[in-house]
């Protein structure tokens, strides 16, 4: 019970805030409010294929097979792999991270979950289409075209700036994770 | 839309999964209910500070920070508003162009919606607990500065 109490912690202060404020300045309390609860049923939309494709990844997946598509020795096919996972995806950018965990722990090599939470955050299909309607082709096909190289060296920049220990523990943690 | 081909994908490799193997399909599902609970906290809070954000930050207001000629300090404005706010695209698309129409500059809208996706600041204690402390924070401060590139290139494209 005291565990809970203070893994819940943080979400327990933030809730009594959000109520004070309800008390001390009415509107906003409200609006924040009724905002935390069609998110909270969009989140709980989202959330359940997606743990559950998770769940069945992680029995039915090999490691093996992890490593040689997504892998230190995976190449160009580890990448474009990353980048169409992340592309594909729906969700918020919260959703990644979890998978995130899922593929470090099979294996698959940092820089190319660095990239699929890059594709997953920014070059998102269904995504490009709600952008191209609202901002028009070349807006969208220019933010496209670079962001494919700014996704792939972000994460070529962090891999290379994170020692063999630090990534190593990157790892350790995904273990523990699920 | 999307949405419901995830959910038609997870049912389909649910029955699959079960069909083969029904230890492993429970396995499987404990293992997702694992993984959510142990972030649920996590995503709570994430909630309701989207909430009081979105609340205390209207349209209005943001479109007072970014709007008109606000040239560099529009676009840092507009960077770090980008970072720290969590709209969903459905909303930031919309709200972009809202804005362009009222006076706002391509560059400053531009690092506002790459900023938006790339940066999350209320999603890194979550990022933290997956990737560590370094990687999350180098991820995102590179995204930051990947904001304004992309900014200045949609600013000669369009401009």
């Amino acid at each position: 019970m005291k565990k809970l109490l203070n893994r819940y912690k943080f979400f327990i202060i933030l809730a009594v805030i959000n109520l004070g404020l309800v008390i001390i300045y009415p509107s906003i309390g409200k609006t924040s409010l009724s905002m935390t609860w069609s998110n909270t049923l969009e989140m709980l939309s989202v959330i359940p294929p997606i743990f559950i494709l998770l769940g069945l990844l992680d029995v039915w997946v090999q490691r093996e097979t992890m490593i040689k598509l997504m892998g230190e020795k995976s190449g160009m096919i580890g990448v474009t792999l990353a980048f169409f996972l992340g592309s594909a995806a729906a969700g918020p950018l919260y959703a990644a991270f979890p998978i995130a965990g899922v593929l470090l722990k099979k294996g698959s090599k940092l820089s190319n979950v660095l990239i699929f939470i890059g594709a997953w955050s920014t070059t998102k299909i269904p995504m490009l289409l709600f952008e191209t309607s609202a901002m028009g082709w070349k807006f969208m096909l220019t933010r496209f075209i670079i962001d494919i190289p700014g996704i792939a060296l972000i994460a070529y920049i962090t891999q290379k700036a994170l020692s063999e220990k630090e990534i190593k523990h990157i790892f350790e943690m995904a273990k523990s994770q699920i | 839309m999307f949405t419901i081909i995830l959910y038609v994908l997870a049912a389909v490799l649910l029955l699959l999964s079960f069909l083969k193997d029904k230890k492993k399909t429970k396995m499987a599902l404990m293992k997702a209910w694992k993984s959510f609970e142990n972030i649920l906290p996590q995503f709570l809070s994430i909630l309701i500070i989207i909430g009081i954000m979105l609340a205390v930050l209207s349209p209005n207001t943001i479109s007072r920070l970014i709007g008109q000629q606000s040239g560099w300090i529009g676009m840092v404005i507009a960077a770090i508003v980008g970072s720290v706010t969590l709209i969903p695209g459905f909303v930031a698309f919309p709200l972009a162009a809202a804005l362009l129409k009222s006076g706002a500059g391509f560059m400053q809208i531009a690092v506002f919606i790459s900023a938006l996706m790339m940066v999350g600041i209320v999603t890194l204690p979550l990022e933290i607990k997956y990737f560590g402390k370094k990687a999350a924070i180098l991820r995102n401060s590179l995204a930051f500065m990947f904001s304004f590139v992309i900014a200045i290139v949609i600013g000669v494209v369009l401009g």
